[in-house]
């Protein structure tokens, strides 16, 4: 659950300190109050769609390893049994390591993309295709789904978007036509065939045996089964049928960028073996990423996800911009335009709900208040200092009554508003001189004090 | 009464996994004559949690059933099993009775008919499904091709719309949707329509500006004063315990009227409905049975708790 959502519980973290907090009161820890904290880690990973099945063995796992490490005997027992079951999660999940895309001895490669309807197959064709020829290969994209209406002219349409060319022969049937795109693509040197197949459920079996004839013409030495991390109980269930249908060589997340633990990736990983190579984050063609288990494990678990607030941060601003503001912060240069500047680049790293909601513990402080509000509240400032001239900008102490009532003409507001914008970055001035008395945190400028936790 | 026999069917056949899957083993569970002991509350809770059906709802689910069971009024497992259905059934119950509901489609005063979901779960192929529906029931049915953005998705719709031999309003991709909801409804007015389907692209709920854009497609139509407004989100049976949080995301933009549950032929589980409804406070309207056209299905609790777990009868 998001933190907005419906869930009793915030994060594992939480809910285990809370048990143990209870247990504590009345003494010693014992075997018995290992369960009750067992029982927790099992509702977390249930809730985040984690299979039934996968999560006993799960349990068992980490109960042998928390009995091992005399977890009881230690001074913070719930964050001891926190790290065990995070660890245990990036190691299964993270088995394997590599993400790398197989190839073949001779190229062409081919990539096969299987999975049921809807998890996203046609999206991701063209996504590898962009990230294989960003690392400077030929990609070349097949059509092989002559059954949804229009399936064929969406991977068209996106070929041409992305100017990725798409092997497609009407009336052929998809085994015949994956064959033929491979020949093709040899012929013409391009070194990475993606064949879209069709979308299906499992139970059918028509559908099922085309798909493992397609792979048995073309042999691929990938195959990727694309899953949606909605997914419920059923990922196992999928995965088991194309694995034992048709083989499977990795998978990718698509959808990782809802709110949906993925709790499906711990059992899709668990019960097919292969390794998870990507994950989907947006319905833009560059919105593909490695995956990282770190990052998976935390969100099963509920506990934010710093490590993406991070890289969002980081891929808005360049070392050389850091280094002028931390310049700035230090001489007690900086002004409503640098201010301006930041709060852009905060605002484009997304919705500031879903930002806090990355953050641990947050969540739950500000569960029930109204972010919404506070959307209005930037956009509010942003109007007020846009309608500043850029002298009034880099000396705000010029601004006097009447240049006031001209601001909030200007931006739809009311002088109080602008009065309270200039109070508060001077206050905001005055506390960044504090800082550069020697306070001032290293590193990261934009978001100073980030309560990091890992090792 | 023939046409609600057919419907069963169907019913029948589009949840058969789900029926063979973890619903049919709660029915093998409690038709087993066992005595009601620990294993079997245990065995029953998994199950529950094995169809997708929620950690919170199983609990409250298992604390009514063990009340009635220790308060006598549980006194085997075939009471168990009834008694099971039953909360499963009233818990949507609830919803559909709490108001009389309007229907979707009246002949001769406009309806509009907004679909909304999140990537994949079957929008277009819903629409499709209930532009035939309707068409067949004598209705004047049009579509708009609101989903904009997703390649191909307006050729996707205009080749259901050849099928089902439904008007199809479409703009160039790219377009704003809401200027294609706006020409819709003008051209609906002009030809007399009873109802227009409104297809809308795909948006995960977390997108503040996706979601503000569907804001704003609500906007445009209740401008339009038209008599009847409905939203209809559709829900994959397969998705897990988010569908909760979509459901919700959902009705606070747009307002839900109803739900369509699809790819149920695809799942052993399909348990996420319920939270669905009770979260949200809004019946399920339709059910997508298969990849076919005529596969939706109207819905009814009791009907469908039937046909996911069985009558338990030999």
């Amino acid at each position: 659950m998001p933190w907005w959502g419906t869930a009793v519980f915030e994060n594992l973290s939480d809910r285990l300190t809370a048990v143990f907090e209870k247990l504590r009161s009345h003494g010693r820890v014992t075997e018995d109050d290992l369960k009750a904290a067992l029982r927790e880690v099992r509702i977390a990973l249930l809730e985040a769609d984690v299979s039934l099945k996968v999560v006993r063995q799960f349990i068992a796992n980490v109960q042998e390893k928390a009995l091992g490490a005399d977890v009881l005997k230690g001074l913070n027992p719930a964050q001891q049994v926190v790290k065990i079951v995070h660890d245990e999660l990036v190691e299964i999940l993270g088995g394997g390591g590599a993400t790398r895309i197989n190839t073949a001895p001779n190229p062409p490669n081919v990539i096969m993309l299987v999975g049921l309807q809807g998890a996203g197959k046609t999206t991701l064709a063209a996504k590898l295709s962009l990230y294989l020829r960003k690392q400077g290969h030929r990609p070349m994209m097949v059509a092989a789904d002559p059954y949804r209406p229009a399936a064929v002219t969406q991977i068209q349409t996106l070929g041409r978007q992305l100017d990725i060319p798409v092997f497609h022969e009407p009336n052929r049937k998809p085994p015949e036509l994956a064959q033929d795109a491979v020949k093709q693509a040899e012929h013409l040197g391009y070194n990475y065939v993606i064949v879209d197949t069709a979308g299906r459920t499992v139970i059918d079996e028509a559908m099922m045996r085309e798909v493992a004839e397609i792979r048995r013409r073309v042999n691929p030495p990938e195959v990727l089964l694309v899953a949606d991390a909605m997914t419920g109980q059923d990922a196992v269930k999928v995965a088991e049928q194309f694995q034992a249908q048709v083989g499977i060589t990795g998978v990718v997340l698509t959808k990782m960028d809802g709110d949906a633990r993925g709790g499906a990736a711990l059992s899709l990983r668990t019960v097919t073996g292969v390794p998870i190579k990507f994950v989907g984050v947006s319905e833009k063609p560059d919105g593909l990423e490695q995956f990282h288990p770190d990052r998976i494990a935390t969100r099963i678990l509920g506990m934010g996800d710093v490590l993406t607030l991070i890289e969002r941060a980081q891929s808005q601003t360049t070392e050389e911009d850091a280094t002028r503001l931390a310049n700035k912060f230090k001489k007690g240069t900086f002004d409503l335009e640098d201010f301006l500047d930041q709060l852009q680049k905060v605002r484009q790293m997304g919705p500031l709900e879903q930002l806090l909601g990355m953050i641990p513990g947050v969540s739950q402080a500000l569960k029930g208040q109204n972010i919404q509000v506070e959307e209005k509240q930037f956009k509010r400032i942003e109007a007020v200092i846009q309608s500043m001239t850029q002298h009034e900008r880099r000396n705000p102490e010029i601004i006097g009554t009447s240049r006031k009532r001209r601001i909030a003409r200007g931006s739809g507001t009311t002088t109080a508003d602008v009065n309270k914008l200039l109070n508060q970055f001077k206050e905001m001035q005055k506390m960044m001189k504090m800082f550069s008395r020697g306070k001032m945190p290293r590193g990261m400028p934009g978001i100073p004090g980030m309560p990091l936790g890992r090792k | 009464m023939l046409s609600r026999l057919f419907r069963r069917e169907k019913l029948d056949q589009g949840v058969e996994k789900s029926r063979s899957g973890f619903f049919g083993k709660i029915r093998t569970l409690l038709t087993a004559e066992r005595p009601i002991d620990d294993d079997l509350w245990d065995e029953l809770e998994e199950l529950l949690i094995q169809a997708d059906v929620g950690v919170q709802l199983t609990d409250e689910l298992m604390e009514r059933l063990r009340g009635e069971h220790r308060s006598g009024e549980i006194q085997n497992s075939r009471d168990l099993f009834d008694a099971l259905k039953d909360a499963l059934a009233t818990s949507m119950e609830n919803v559909a009775e709490k108001g009389p509901r309007k229907p979707l489609v009246q002949k001769g005063t406009l309806s509009c008919v907004l679909v909304v979901g999140v990537n994949g779960v079957g929008k277009t192929t819903t629409i499709a499904k209930l532009g035939n529906f309707w068409r067949n029931s004598g209705y004047n049915v049009m579509m708009a091709a609101g989903d904009t953005f997703r390649a191909a998705a307006i050729d996707q719709l205009k080749i259901w719309g050849e099928r089902a031999k439904v008007p199809v309003v479409a703009h160039q991709p790219n377009a704003d949707p809401g200027s294609v909801v706006f020409d819709a409804l003008s051209a609906a007015r002009a030809r007399n329509a009873d109802v227009v389907i409104i297809d809308t692209a795909g948006r995960l709920h977390t997108k503040f500006n996706l979601m503000e854009e569907l804001k704003k497609i609500r906007r445009v139509i209740d401008k339009q004063n038209v008599p009847n407004v409905a939203t209809l989100l559709v829900v994959d049976a397969t998705t897990g315990q988010n569908a909760i949080v979509q459901a919700q995301q959902f009705a606070k933009v747009a307002g839900l009227d109803g739900l369509v549950v699809t790819k149920l032929d695809g799942t052993a589980k399909g348990g996420v409905i319920f939270a669905v409804t009770r979260e949200v406070g809004v019946p399920i309207l339709f059910v997508g049975t298969g990849e076919k056209m005529d596969d939706l299905s109207d819905f009814d609790p009791d009907d469908f708790v039937d046909a996911l777990v069985g009558d338990g009868r030999v």
